[in-house]
């Protein structure tokens, strides 16, 4: 008999496999059998563990020893020193950012230690490829309790009951949503998965699907038992081929034990799942937008009632939840709604994960219990700002949430608190700005983003924010005129009060949340043609001070001969010829030259 | 169906489960402005004009796809309500074309007076990107200008959902959206059977008939032509309305009397044609009735049907009564018997119709349709042309006397002019096989049977001992279901009647707007008054039409009549 002495996790998830994690696996493969240790170690390519910034990511248990930015040159040592003569490789460890401490252990780095991983607890830790891992670590428990132990009502009941909320930025009620979809008589029902994520900077559901993707079907699968639906599909981007082909793999997996298809536990009870790739339009994450593209449609919204639970798919019952939604299902119904709705807040229970990026030092994924504060979410998880900057603003909800600043760093981050902050919890993606940042450039930024994205169904949305993003761009320009932040104000609020879709209803969300904590940056733009971040490029100029030696480095540097002064003079930088590379302060032996 | 009370601006409202806000609210006699709403298409929510405060509504709820609830509030007319809805307009006129004052749309505009009517005085959005497109005049019968295009979508919707063309489409994204036909390509080169419906339902001049009324003026105005002109059944119908008369208005005189004072040299009647075609089509029919003929035989005087079967279904034209339309034997005749009786050089001679329909001007440039040596038939204009001509010549049409067609092609019986409705050509050609199977005039002349607004209703008709099954068949929707259902032989009529346009030449693409199925309705109605009006109601009764057999044509289905009568068709490839 075989005996499995240690594992060795490689992280697979398109970050780690962007940098280099399949040559690392491979590296690992060769020096396991020249070391001959393939017997006794078990090599395992894992979904995301979250610590993006530190990818390629090793874990070697039983110890645990977490071994970051690790290359295929590494692994020889890795190999030698840790598996065969049982030492760490400490150069390989995770530093604390702030204390520069080495970390051994996984469950003892800051990152994961204010982490609670319900969704993501399988992530990195199985082989997303193999439903027998999935299995091991009690995958499809839920499934066979549901069906062979429940009643539907009690499924509903208990997901209900459990509190659970829409992950994918609304915040509904999910056993509600279920109830509705149950209530509905038809003969045919589907259950919808929406893996549409589009947010720039959100990538919790491609992790979800790459490290776990059985948990995503059995999710889908009891809410099919729960509301009578025989029938879903999974709505993915066509950009996560990984995700695709894992989810694929799952499916036939799950299939050929018997756990998706005809009369699954013998209990009679069908479900089939198909994939649709989306071709990445960010509306079709609109749920209606979504069902018409399924249909082979245009994807534009449609106004509702009804609602898809009355008439959605074909016309059908539909039920549509998001990836990280289903992903909690199971662990409800294994272990209750009690124990869910012990995480979280009052109104918010259970867990989120947010993908956390911008100027933060542990860019990567973090599930965290509802409610925790935003400042332990970017300090203690996050590990502050990179290059000892000072915070400005994180922007919570992709491109319909808002800009929070520092006085609300210690918000509890739950659906209510956020929207009564003018932000949205969305999807979840966090994106960390700091001093360097301007706010308005950043709301022009996801004004391009929604109204390049926009249907073009709507007026509002069509027209509005193509104005809205007009002034933004005169502004950032220098060209802002007193009585531009009203006009926006006033555009803004008729946009969120007669657009279609939750699109155009929350585009303007960026530009008001910026317009409350920020309104000053906008005043100086127009009133001063400044840019207090010094970030609007139009409005910029170098200039060079008195500390200037004229050791002539800076006209050496600039690329378009913006810059004239004879040896040992004072020079000068001729503002027309500027084209704000920044190249001649970078340069500035002496710091002489700033930017304002 | 349960009936809920909400009340709206603070009036009790009663209206049947289901029903949107706007409706109920036009049902209680309150107007909420809308764009891309259309009562006889389905509602989309799309232009967000129709906002109103609804209670249980996050937001502003659009009115026309808001469906009442029991003990619902609603207000139409607040603060919020205004400013939105004058938001919506002034981010349209942002984007619009300021060319009002000579656009082919003034006066007739939705956008124009709901700008008016909402009171929007200034554009506060101004001096940024306005949309940019060349205007698309490569269809023979619309013109399209997407610069004054407000995306309501309501062609769409008409094309796909009434006429089963299914032309045009959204294409790409926000800002830069368009509607378009598929590939980008030209109307022109378009699957599109110029019924002209869209232009019919455009609220903007983004899409309108090809203005035709320069080449009448310059004909007018040469003094070495001599110009005529024939009008169709059913503009005498309708163009009252385009000179301030209500709908339903019977203005046949005052038409005539407009063209004569406009300068026409002959102002004759298209009822008269429609006649002559009955006399064809309906001997045609008992031919292939009597000699095992294809059955059933189709109409072919709606010429969006005939586009409409030569692109989608040309395996079915033999199919098609040879027959031309009563415009294209009329055009025949004035160039030939006309000529030559009233000693006028053919080739001097500009024929001139006035139709409710785009199509007909493309049908007038069929290579078939010039069998008297010349183009039988030189400019179509249509009603909407026709009224803005009798505006710009500055006739007080109200205040005209009537007067009458010039002979010998203006007199139509009661057969002729109900052509002009969904049902009639076959009512009229009932009339006349009846009469010829029997060998006698019988005293039934109106066929009930065959009456009515439904897309498609059937018969089983006794023709003098004969069982013979008929069925009438509007919009191209409706048309194609029947092309199926004969494709799949389960169509076992005899005769089927098809008019391309909702209700028939009444509804046509030319005639006034707006149009809806009250209008429809009244302009119907008018039609059966001037039949009934008429003191001979059979087309073979026409004293007109039997001297033009006995002096001319000879027998119906005859040669000379086959070659100036009959045409025919062919697979057309867009």
């Amino acid at each position: 008999m075989q005996h499995i002495r240690a594992h060795v996790l490689v992280c697979g998830g398109t970050a780690c496999k962007s940098s280099g994690s399949q040559k690392v696996r491979d590296a690992f493969a060769r020096y396991l059998e020249e070391y001959k240790l393939q017997d006794e170690v078990m090599l395992v390519e894992t979904g995301c563990h979250g610590f993006c910034e530190h990818g390629p990511l090793v874990i070697v248990y039983p110890e645990g020893t977490f071994y970051c930015r690790v290359t295929a040159d590494d692994v020889k040592e890795i190999v030698e020193q840790h598996l065969y003569k049982g030492r760490i490789v400490e150069r390989l460890l995770y530093r604390e950012p702030l204390t520069q401490e080495q970390v051994p252990n996984y469950d003892e780095i800051g990152f994961y230690k204010k982490q609670h991983r319900i969704v993501l607890a399988n992530c990195g830790e199985i082989d997303p490829e193999n439903v027998g891992e999935y299995i091991a670590v009690g995958g499809y428990e839920a499934l066979g309790k549901a069906l062979t132990q429940m009643s539907p009502e009690q499924v509903v009941e208990e997901v209900k009951k459990s509190g659970l909320r829409g992950r994918g930025g609304g915040g509904f009620p999910t056993g509600l949503k279920w109830q509705f979809a149950k209530a509905s008589v038809s003969d045919k029902k589907y259950v919808i998965c929406n893996a549409d994520e589009g947010d720039p900077g959100a990538f919790m559901d491609r992790s979800v699907l790459e490290g776990d993707p059985h948990r995503v079907l059995e999710g889908m699968a009891i809410c099919g038992y729960a509301i009578g639906a025989d029938e879903g599909y999974i709505y993915v981007r066509a950009e996560y081929p990984l995700a695709i082909k894992r989810l694929r793999v799952a499916i036939a997996q799950a299939e050929e034990a018997g756990l998706l298809g005809k009369n699954i536990f013998g209990s009679g009870f069908d479900f089939t799942i198909h994939i649709k790739e989306g071709a990445g339009a960010f509306v079709c994450g609109e749920e209606t937008a979504l069902m018409a593209s399924i249909e082979g449609k245009r994807g534009m919204p449609r106004p509702r009632p009804p609602f898809p639970a009355v008439s959605g798919l074909w016309g059908k019952p539909t039920n549509i939840n998001n990836v990280e939604t289903f992903a909690n299902v199971a662990q409800i119904i294994n272990n209750g709604a009690e124990w869910y709705s012990r995480f979280g807040t009052e109104k918010s229970k259970g867990t989120k994960v947010f993908a956390l990026t911008g100027k933060i030092n542990n860019t990567g994924l973090a599930e965290v219990p509802m409610g925790i504060t935003m400042r332990e979410i970017i300090y203690d998880i996050g590990g502050g700002i990179t290059n000892g900057k000072k915070f400005k603003a994180v922007q919570i909800g992709g491109p319909s949430g808002g800009c929070l600043p520092e006085s609300m760093l210690d918000l509890p981050v739950d659906y209510d608190s956020l929207i009564a902050a003018g932000a949205m919890m969305g999807s979840g993606g966090l994106v960390v700005m700091d001093e360097d940042t301007c706010m308005v450039d950043v709301a022009k930024f996801f004004l391009t983003f929604t109204q390049s994205e926009s249907c073009g169904k709507c007026t509002p949305c069509r027209e509005g924010t193509k104005r809205m993003l007009e002034i933004l761009t005169r502004i950032t320009e220098g060209e802002g005129r007193e009585g531009d932040i009203e006009l926006l104000e006033s555009l803004a609020e008729n946009i969120k009060a007669t657009a279609l879709c939750g699109l155009g209803q929350s585009a303007p969300n960026p530009v008001l949340s910026t317009l409350r904590y920020f309104r000053h940056e906008y005043e100086e733009h127009i009133k001063n043609k400044r840019c207090p971040a010094g970030a609007c490029e139009k409005m910029l100029s170098y200039v060079i001070g008195d500390d200037c030696k004229g050791c002539t480095k800076c006209a050496r540097n600039c690329p378009v001969q913006a810059i004239s002064g004879a040896v040992k003079q004072k020079h000068v930088i001729d503002q027309s010829k500027c084209i704000k590379c920044g190249a001649c302060m970078a340069g500035c032996p002496f710091k002489a030259i700033t930017k304002g | 169906m349960t009936t809920v009370n909400l009340t709206i601006n603070g009036q009790p409202v009663q209206a049947p489960a289901g029903t949107s806000i706007l409706e109920a609210a036009r049902q209680a006699g309150i107007y909420i402005p809308t764009l891309c709403y259309h009562p006889e298409l389905r509602p989309e929510g799309a232009c967000r004009l129709c906002m109103v405060e609804a209670s249980g509504s996050r937001g502003l709820a659009a009115a026309c796809v808001y469906p009442v609830a029991e003990g619902m509030v609603v207000k139409t007319n607040t603060a919020k309500v205004r400013e939105a809805r004058r938001t919506v307009v002034e981010l349209l006129l942002t984007n619009h074309p300021k060319d009002c004052l000579c656009c082919q749309k003034s006066g007739d505009c939705e956008l124009q007076k709901i700008a008016a009517d909402l009171g929007v005085r200034k554009l506060r959005f101004e001096g940024g990107e306005r949309k940019s497109h060349a205007i698309d005049d490569s269809n023979p019968s619309l013109v399209r200008d997407q610069e004054k295009c407000v995306l309501c979508g309501r062609c769409i919707r008409m094309c796909r959902d009434v006429q089963g063309m299914d032309v045009y489409s959204f294409a790409r994204r926000g800002f830069n959206t368009i509607v378009t036909p598929a590939f980008g390509l030209g109307l022109g080169q378009a699957a599109c059977s110029l019924c002209g419906q869209c232009s019919t339902v455009c609220p903007t001049a983004a899409i309108v008939e090809k203005d035709d009324t320069d080449k009448v003026w310059d004909a007018l105005s040469d003094p070495d032509k001599f110009v005529i002109v024939q009008t169709a059944p059913s503009v005498r119908v309708a163009l009252g309305e385009e000179l301030a008369l209500p709908s339903g208005s019977v203005v046949t005189g005052k038409m005539v009397a407009a063209l004569k004072q406009l300068g026409f040299d002959k102002v004759f009647d298209t009822d008269f044609s429609a006649d002559l075609t009955i006399m064809e089509e309906g001997h045609e029919f008992l031919h292939r009735l009597q000699n095992g003929g294809v059955l059933p035989m189709i109409t072919s005087c709606s010429p969006g049907w005939v586009n409409m079967i030569e692109l989608k279904y040309p395996e079915l034209l033999p199919h098609l009564s040879t027959a031309k339309s009563p415009q294209g034997m009329f055009g025949a005749i004035a160039k030939t018997y006309f000529a030559q009786k009233a000693g006028i050089d053919p080739a001097k001679i500009v024929s001139v119709s006035v139709m409710p329909c785009t199509a007909k001007k493309a049908e007038a440039a069929r290579p078939q349709l010039c069998d008297s040596g010349y183009r039988d038939v030189d400019i179509v204009i249509t009603t909407r042309e026709l009224g803005r001509m009798i505006r710009s010549a500055g006739i007080d049409f109200a205040a005209l006397a009537e007067a009458d067609f010039d002979s010998p092609l203006g007199y139509g019986t009661g057969a002729g002019v109900i052509f002009g409705t969904t049902g009639g050509v076959m009512e009229a050609a009932l009339r006349t096989v009846a009469d010829v199977v029997a060998g006698q005039s019988l005293p039934k002349v109106e066929y009930h049977e065959v009456r009515g607004m439904e897309e498609t209703r059937e018969a089983t008709l006794d023709i003098a001992g004969t069982e013979v099954k008929i069925a009438v068949v509007h919009t191209l929707a409706a048309a194609k279901k029947m092309l199926e259902r004969i494709k799949a032989g389960e169509a076992d009529y005899h005769f089927i009647e098809v008019m391309a346009c909702p209700g028939g030449c009444i509804g046509g693409g030319g005639q006034p707007v707006p149009v809806d199925a009250s209008v429809r309705r009244l302009r119907r109605e008018a039609l059966f008054d001037c039949d009934e009006a008429s003191v001979i109601r059979k087309s073979h009764e026409n004293p007109d039409i039997i001297a033009l057999y006995k002096e001319f044509l000879g027998e119906p289905l005859g040669e000379k009549a086959h070659h100036l009568l009959h045409t025919t068709y062919q697979a057309q490839r867009r």
